[in-house]
């Protein structure tokens, strides 16, 4: 709530009267503050045991894991020790790391230049790229999925995260248009002052707006990694006959299909595939935060 | 440089320019050609091929063969899975689009008013989106397993009836919608930066003239707001199209017995198809199935549906952000 400033007056007996309205205001301010801060607690709870129930599960025994119990009766950390045994989680994770890696590495080569050319250089048809752009990124993947499918089958790549990877060599659409957002907040001046001292294009990309652009394109660098991480339908479609290849999203939907009733296990490992994700948000959180809030803020 | 070009003849200078526009056409096109070569393998050939094989019946062993209407025909008049497939899927959108962003900008507003914790409730409330989708199912079949789940132990303790949830046809979309309410953290960040760059003096003067709360949401906030509201209706309806992962694996997990990606028929959209989606269907078809052509003809219906959707909206949205008189 905004103050009002109290109109001016003379009389004394107005002063009078605005101290006491002053003094109702703060104190409905400060119930404000209350019932908002008892929401927001209430809120926060709810909304953060989930976790606490499903690591209390994952330390519970496999017998107890059966019960409806919702607090150990003893602790058994070794649950997560027992996961690697039972499923191959070390194969799941180079692959999910091959994968997540590779692509960030290749998106990144490819779409710098690419948002560049989108952002910072001027040209007949940047807009109508740019709606390319984003329509590529609004058109779900399933619309343009049977050629590209068949087209990895026939260069005998499916099977294998390639599929999934070389793409990213081309550049990924959401990648450009994040890194474009980015770019443009970045001041002309500088740029300008390298082209007139003489530099060409690329080196004032590299050496002068590139550095500028660090956190934004450690932001992009990251959507893309989770979204590799996270993602289930690119290794399902691609992967699911070849469990060698498998990365931990497939791994983990299958976990509980191949331990039935344990559910213990299966919670220690949905633990094991949150926690990465979880590490790297915690430091990186500013940089993640603002790549975030400029995803929904259309140019 | 000026200097260097007023001393030069006309004829130079217009060559020197030519010759400079040349070379800066040159750097944008090596800029531009990794992404050029992306659009034509990765959208222009698949989006005109689909058009085509989607008038053909295709296996992937014999070429293309073409049929026609009949994909079509079959897919409108006969197939009855991709009808609830589809019902589901638009369930989907009506619901839990409207729900997420709702309860999105519920929390936003709240998270503005929380002024001194404000970063650690961001980070409270934003962190379940964080959570890998099949990790974020895989805990909720299990928070609200019928039998021993937390939700329906909780319930039963407080004498409340214990519903199936994931079992129970009926709800069985529902609770994917508490679980996508779960993970509203990505919208609820975007909602609280845009909040955050409301115009303080906008509220100063609304206040001045007395306005009460609902008419300072209603002219004040959400006129300031609309673009990036539009924006994720957008984006949240082109993610409730090709709803996926979640459905998929909340069927497979609370079945306890369907393969990865759904296999076996009879248990595709446990329980009683009622978590079969359009997507689900789409691959079920073409990449289990193989009958590449029919998925084809599926996935056009979803360009098109797709599509009308982002056409639409961006009209809506540009009359909308008309009527609060700031074009962008």
């Amino acid at each position: 709530m905004t103050t009002l400033t109290a109109p001016p007056s003379s009389a004394p007996a107005r002063a009078a009267a605005d101290r006491r309205d002053n003094l109702r205001a703060r104190r409905r301010r400060r119930l404000g503050w209350i019932a908002d801060h008892a929401v927001g607690i209430a809120l926060a709870i709810v909304f953060l045991s989930p976790f606490v129930f499903i690591v209390l599960q994952s330390l519970m025994t496999s017998a107890q894991a059966l019960t409806g119990d919702l607090w150990p009766r003893s602790w058994h950390p070794e649950n997560y020790v027992e996961v690697f045994t039972r499923a191959p989680m070390l194969t799941y994770l180079r692959n999910t790391l091959l994968y997540a890696g590779l692509a960030t590495l290749l998106m990144l080569v490819s779409s710098i230049p690419a948002a560049y050319a989108l952002s910072r250089l001027q040209w007949r048809g940047r807009t109508a790229a740019l709606v390319v752009v984003l329509m590529m990124m609004m058109l779900p993947p399933q619309v343009t999925q049977v050629p590209i499918y068949v087209m990895w089958t026939n260069l005998h790549l499916t099977g294998t995260l390639w599929p999934l990877i070389l793409p990213n060599l081309l550049g990924d659409a959401f990648s450009i248009f994040l890194l474009r957002q980015f770019f443009l907040t970045i001041p002309q001046e500088y740029a300008d002052a390298a082209r007139v001292d003489g530099c060409s294009e690329w080196r004032v990309m590299t050496r002068v707006v590139l550095p500028m652009a660090k956190s934004g394109i450690a932001a992009t660098a990251m959507f893309l990694f989770f979204y590799c991480w996270n993602d289930f339908y690119g290794p399902l479609l691609y992967t699911s006959e070849n469990p060698d290849n498998w990365t931990i999203s497939l791994g983990l939907a299958s976990f509980r299909n191949l331990y039935q009733v344990q559910w213990n296990l299966t919670m220690a490992a949905t633990i094991l595939a949150m926690i990465p994700v979880l590490v790297v948000f915690f430091l990186a959180q500013k940089v993640f935060v603002e790549g975030i809030t400029l995803t929904g803020v259309k140019g | 440089m000026t200097i260097a070009l007023a001393t030069r003849s006309a004829g130079d200078r217009s060559s020197a320019l030519r010759a400079r526009q040349r070379r800066r056409r040159l750097t944008v096109l090596a800029f531009l050609t990794p992404w050029i070569l992306g659009v034509l393998i990765f959208f222009v050939y698949p989006l005109v091929d689909t058009v085509y094989l989607s008038f053909t019946r295709y296996d992937l062993l014999s070429p293309p063969q073409w049929i026609g209407l009949r994909n079509y025909e079959f897919a409108f008049t006969k197939d009855p899975q991709v009808r609830q497939a589809a019902w589901n899927t638009l369930w989907l959108v009506v619901i839990l689009v409207p729900a997420r962003m709702l309860f999105g900008l519920a929390v936003a507003t709240l998270v503005v008013r929380l002024k001194a914790g404000l970063g650690v409730f961001r980070t409270v409330f934003y962190l379940p989106a964080l959570v890998p989708p099949v990790a974020g199912v895989l805990a909720f079949v299990f928070l609200f397993n019928p039998a021993t789940g937390p939700v329906n132990q909780i319930l039963g303790a407080l004498g409340l009836p214990q519903p199936l949830w994931f079992n129970d046809p009926a709800l069985s979309k529902p609770s994917l919608v508490l679980l996508g309410l779960w993970g509203v953290g990505d919208l609820m960040i975007i909602f609280l930066a845009s909040l955050l760059d409301v115009p303080r003096e906008q509220y100063e003067a609304a206040a001045l003239d007395g306005v009460n709360p609902w008419q300072r949401l209603r002219y004040v906030t959400l006129p300031s707001i609309s673009p990036v509201l539009m924006f994720a209706a957008i984006t949240g309806v082109i993610a409730a199209l090709q709803y996926f992962t979640e459905a998929v694996v909340a069927a497979s997990v609370a079945s306890g017995q369907a393969t990865t990606g759904g296999g076996n028929a009879a248990l595709l959209g446990y329980p009683e198809g009622s978590t079969l989606t359009y997507a689900q269907w789409l691959y079920v078809m073409g990449f289990k199935n193989y009958y590449l052509g029919y998925a084809s003809a599926l996935a056009v219906v979803m360009f098109v549906v797709s599509l009308g959707v982002t056409l639409v909206l961006l009209r809506r949205s540009r009359s909308l952000v008309q009527g609060a008189e700031g074009t962008r």
